[in-house]
């Protein structure tokens, strides 16, 4: 006999339903990249006489970037068990690992794009240049909003310690990290390594 | 860069019939501020329904904003058809042919996302909840903010006939000619962005559903026990998640084509134009079953209800339901077979189409055997139904047809087609729609609908309907092509557009008639009052609430142990026990929703006439706007459980 | 009596649309319906088989609805069975019927797909005249070839003879449309389509585009003739001697937007006329 009343809004529920959610917007935003990854994939050998991926391509480069984004992904992983446990300390200094690698990830990324506008390959140029920007362009436009999505919900936890409310948040964060772990691992197989051989 | 990038007066020139239209619009919207400003009732608008975030007024806010879209949206067709029985041979008509086609390529936005996005998501809106026990959906602020990016996509349509022009393009707006080479001006921005926000509202829309239906039924409330609309529901939000990013990220590429020259969907410099049609109707194809399924599922509410029967096939009915959301996304090229893909690429799709139609019969057979032995009565929801099975069968056997390639052929895109898919369209979605309104009204207005009018308007619609649309298939056989501003005067087909006017007309009397019904019933509404809450002896839960629900929907959530949930209940006269009335958790009212399409409406217009400083700074405003929301700790409350016995007695007693 | 009297009404009005309609048809071209073409021939049987296939399932559904509607209405006392909501036999029936029409529509489908492909030669022991389209804003330009000819808005043709349609544009995506002939195929920039089509008697045909490419799209409109072959081939040596050239500087005029154009017709073309025009979209050829 159930007679204690459920409201919808317990905080278990709102967790469940919360991540949950948040997996479906994930599911989302990898069928967005599936769009993306379709149009570079029909144009990318479409250089209009532009350079190719092979003279323009450095793989240590790409490499190094991924590698660099795992160990972002391993450590983000590592602040979302502190996160759990509720140790601040620990959160705190792993999710900054992170957020530092990322910044160095994007930096790489910048990098790149300014080499392909030197080398004659800028988003204007042919359907491969504009279908690589776009790609991984949309993909630094997401590493942005996580860096900043870092930093927001640091702030209040340096302040205020991990509250419920902020385990919630702090996890669909690190989902939307190790998200973007997987983006890249398509990235730098289809786009990099498929490019150069 | 100009502080006002490229708007200057120049958008402010029309011809005489826009200038009428832009005045009437901007005369319409002033007089309605007007009049809320001196029934002073802003406050009340503000706190009860713009930072609402309880589904019934989100809900009702989406049909508001869609009969307002119909009633555009239709005046486009009346234009349409008027300019296309008068522009034979000598006579070009009373439209231009740039106008004419912005007319036909709003009037394809405004039906298809804003009217027909508009009533489902309300519908659903209003409803689900209610009819799995829950107290409202699993995000009610992500809810509000969906409105909004919604309403603020859709005042595009309206903005844009006061400054600048629409699109020219035709709804799917294919490039090359939807790019920078053939249409650098503002009209293809304008059906970008609109399209672009209101997107992102209903995918966010369609999370919120899916989280509802699978972790907010109320205890006892198995999936093989929930009403088959919300099935339908659920197969709708599927769609939806996995269709509508596929939209996103194909505008978002023709965004950056036009915004910053990229050459992806260029003829040139490599760039492929076929791509954006395979992918937009990758999206495109899944739309249509996403408007229609929330159709069937209204049908299969309604039919049981006014045959005072069950459901016929529950099971097979679900099945169905599952069979149809999957094959959808297996059969987009049907919509341009005519584009060179070969004999078996073609073949492969045509008879993956041809399969859909299995399932949906199957459905119509179902719904037809609930009537089989039923005690009918042919209410107005029933009287949409039946009008349904006339005109959307038709439709769907053309559509079969359709679907073969060598036939296809001869019918692509032409009057033939056209009159297909309204025929699915309006048979299915608007009719679907129409019967649910009817049948909910007194459900979340507290009083019925005026019945007699109803029907007026019903048979209005209905043969209105075949009047307009019927001759357009035999003009499709003469060879008629869709778009057409002017056609040569030989060929004889202005006696049919002639028919196809009148047919236009007639269903604007349909309307009329729901408009006159609307306000006999708001008028009569003290001697309509629905006291019960169960007018019509319903099967489902949302008729065990007061009309209108309380706010919080439930007093106690239910339990529920079978299909049908409520019937049961009725049936075995359980007397409901009174038992101890518990505080609730409910969300706080919320401006976030409100800011949001503001900041989004305002975005997107700066995109459109390239005023990026402007534009930067309202993307900043969204995200402080999130950010902030993120700070703030009170957004929930408890209702006391004296205020809630309260409220349950009240409506009792009356 | 009111509601017989509706009844006869209703009845009447639907036989006197139906005598319209009848009487319409009768009177008027319907090229779909009235195909000259061998490939149009074969489209309007599929059309037909097509439609008689899926009217054994939807006449009874239309006729199921009335039935049902009139019989088990509220007040007429027939029987009620509240709680019947299954039924096995009946669920065969309407799944598998269904199941066993598409097949057949199924196998149709697959078979005239192949039939009916618009990049399928035609062969009937005829030499094919090849003549290259290219949807231009907002005319069509027709280049022969072979015989070193080209017009606008006007194409002719020996009947019963193949020919071979090869179909760029220069402007957006446009669709050749000769509906009494055959179905269609989209008119792209930067690549070709082609489409065969074969007329079986003489006659004037209506084409146009079925795609819409921008604002005098409805005006594009071209005549086919299809003649018997000494009226063809007096027809290339008038066009011949109309002393008229398509250099490229004319063509580069031509492709400026205009409406609802004229007849042209151009006596010399530029050699290899369609292929540059082609190779304007390559990254090697660049005329601009």
């Amino acid at each position: 006999m159930n007679t204690h009343e459920v409201s919808p809004d317990t905080h278990h529920d709102v967790y469940s339903k919360t991540v949950f959610g948040f997996w479906l917007y994930l599911l989302t935003d990898f069928m967005l990249f599936a769009t993306i990854f379709a149009a570079y994939s029909v144009l990318s050998g479409n250089h209009f006489g532009g350079p190719t991926q092979k003279q323009l391509f450095n793989l240590d480069h790409a490499t190094l970037q991924t590698v660099i984004f795992l160990i972002s992904t391993f450590t983000v992983g590592i602040a979302g068990v502190y996160t759990h446990r509720k140790k601040r300390g620990g959160a705190i200094v792993f999710f900054l690992i992170s957020f530092v690698l990322g910044i160095v990830f994007l930096g790489m990324e910048l990098h790149e794009f300014s080499h392909f506008i030197a080398a004659g390959s800028g988003w204007k140029k042919n359907a491969f240049a504009s279908s690589f920007f776009s790609l991984v362009g949309m993909f630094v436009l997401h590493l942005v909003f996580a860096l900043l999505w870092v930093i927001v919900l640091l702030v209040p936890v340096f302040r205020f310690g991990i509250t419920a409310r902020s385990v919630l948040r702090l996890t669909c964060l690190k989902m939307f990290w190790q998200f973007l772990s997987i983006v890249w691992a398509f990235i730098y197989t289809i786009v990099y390594l498929l490019g150069i051989v | 860069m100009s502080l006002f990038g490229r708007l200057g007066e120049h958008a402010l020139k029309h011809d005489w019939i826009e200038y009428a239209a832009g005045v009437s619009i901007v005369g319409g919207a002033l007089v309605v501020i007007i009049l809320i400003t001196y029934l002073k009732k802003w406050g009340w608008l503000w706190r009860e329904w713009f930072t609402s975030v309880d589904h019934k007024k989100i809900g009702i806010m989406y049909i508001v904003f869609s009969a307002i879209q119909l009633a555009k949206g239709l005046i486009d067709g009346l234009m349409m058809r008027a300019q296309q029985a008068t522009a034979s041979g000598d006579c070009m008509g009373y439209l231009g042919a740039e106008h004419f086609q912005q007319i036909f390529t709003a009037h394809g936005v405004t039906m298809i996302f804003f009217v027909g996005m508009g009533v489902v998501f309300g519908i659903i809106n209003l409803v689900l909840p209610l009819q799995i026990g829950a107290r409202d959906v699993a995000f009610p602020l992500l809810n509000s903010i969906s409105f909004w990016l919604f309403a603020a996509g859709g005042l595009y349509i309206f903005i844009s006939l006061v400054i600048g022009v629409f699109a020219g393009t035709g709804w799917t707006a294919y490039p090359p000619l939807a790019g920078l080479k053939y249409n650098p001006g503002v009209g293809v921005d304008y059906w970008l962005w609109s399209i672009q926000i209101s997107g992102a509202g209903s995918l966010l829309s369609g999370i919120n559903f899916l989280v509802t239906i699978l972790k907010m039924r109320c205890p006892g409330m198995k999936l093989m026990r929930m009403p088959v609309f919300v099935w339908a529901t659920l197969a709708t939000v599927v769609l939806v998640i996995f269709a509508f990013p596929i939209l996103t990220g194909t505008i978002g590429m023709l965004s950056t084509d036009r915004l910053l020259d990229t050459k992806i969907f260029t003829a040139d410099y490599g760039g492929n134009p076929m791509m954006y049609i395979n992918l937009i109707w990758a999206w495109g194809h899944p739309e249509v079953y996403i408007l229609v399924l929330p159709a069937f599922g209204i049908f299969s509410e309604v039919v049981p209800v006014f045959s005072h029967k069950k459901l016929f096939g529950y099971t097979s009915m679900v099945w169905a339901i599952a069979v149809i959301t999957f094959l959808s996304f297996i059969v987009w090229l049907h919509h341009f077979f005519t584009m060179g893909a070969g004999a078996n690429v073609n073949a492969f799709f045509g008879i993956m189409t041809m399969v859909i139609a299995i399932p949906t019969g199957v459905k119509v057979f179902n719904w037809l055997f609930t009537m089989y032995r039923g005690k009918v009565t042919f209410t107005t929801p029933m009287l949409w139904f039946m009008g349904f099975i006339f005109i959307f069968v038709t439709g769907g056997m053309t559509g079969v047809m359709m679907a073969i390639p060598g036939i296809d052929f001869q019918v692509h895109n032409s009057l033939f087609l056209i009159a297909h898919f309204h025929s699915v369209i309006i048979g299915g979605v608007l009719f679907g729609f129409f019967s649910g309104y009817s049948y909910w009204f007194p459900k979340f207005t507290g009083f019925r609908l005026n019945e007699k009018l109803g029907k007026y308007a019903f048979w209005f619609w209905f043969v209105g309907f075949i009047v307009a649309f019927f001759p357009l298939y035999l003009l499709g056989f003469m060879g008629a092509t869709r778009r057409m501003n002017h056609y040569p005067a030989g060929n004889g087909w202005q006696p049919l557009f002639i028919v196809a006017s009148i047919g236009a007309f007639l269903i604007l009397i349909g309307v009329l008639f729901q408009a006159a019904q609307l306000y006999k019933s708001i008028k009569e509404r003290n001697q309509n009052k629905d006291t019960t809450g169960d007018p019509w002896n319903g099967r489902a839960l949302e008729w065990s609430t007061a009309s209108p629900p309380p706010f919080y929907n439930f007093a106690h959530l239910p339990e529920v142990h079978s299909r049908d949930a409520f019937w049961e209940l009725k049936k075995s006269k359980k007397d409901i026990v009174k038992r101890k009335y518990e505080d609730i958790h409910m969300p706080k009212n919320s401006m976030v929703g409100v800011n949001i399409g503001i900041l989004s409406c305002v975005m997107g217009f700066a995109l459109v006439w390239h005023i990026f400083w402007l534009a930067a700074i309202t993307f900043i405003g969204i995200l402080i706007a999130l950010i902030a929301r993120l700070f703030v700790k009170e957004t929930d409350y408890y209702v006391k459980a004296e205020e809630v016995e309260q409220i349950e007695t009240r409506s009792r007693a009356t | 009596m009111k509601r017989a009297f509706k009844i006869i009404i209703i009845t009447l009005l639907i036989i006197a649309v139906g005598a319209l309609a009848v009487y319409f048809v009768s009177t008027h071209n319907i090229p779909v319906l009235e195909p000259k073409g061998l490939i149009s021939v074969k489209e309007r049987e599929l059309i037909i088989t097509s439609s008689l296939l899926m009217l054994i399932v939807v006449i009874p559904v239309l006729v199921l609805a009335v039935v049902f509607g009139w019989k088990y209405r509220e007040g007429r006392g027939s029987k009620h069975a509240p709680d019947w909501e299954h039924n096995n036999i009946a669920e065969c029936c309407w799944w598998g019927v269904p199941v066993v029409i598409i097949i057949i529509l199924a196998v149709i489908t697959w078979k005239t797909s192949h039939d009916l492909n618009p990049f399928k030669p035609i062969q009937n022991g005829t030499t094919p005249v090849k003549i290259q389209a290219v949807a231009l804003d907002w005319k069509w330009l027709f280049i022969y070839p072979d015989q070193g000819i080209a017009t606008v808005n006007y194409v002719q043709f020996p009947e019963k003879t193949p020919i071979d349609f090869v179909i760029t544009a220069d402007a957006p995506m446009n669709s050749f449309w000769i509906p009494q002939l055959g179905g269609q195929i989209y008119a792209m920039p930067a690549m070709t389509t082609s489409i065969h089509l074969l007329a079986n008697e003489t006659g004037e045909f209506e084409g146009r585009s079925a795609n819409i490419s921008g604002k005098g799209f409805a005006g594009m409109i071209f005549k086919a003739v299809a003649s018997n072959k000494q009226d063809f081939q007096n027809w290339v040596q008038h066009v011949k001697s109309s002393g008229k050239e398509l250099s490229w500087d004319i063509y580069t005029q031509l492709v400026e937007p205009s409406e609802y154009n004229d007849v042209e017709i151009y006596g010399k073309i530029e050699d290899q006329l369609f292929d540059q025009i082609l190779i304007q979209y390559m990254p090697e050829g660049n005329k601009k």
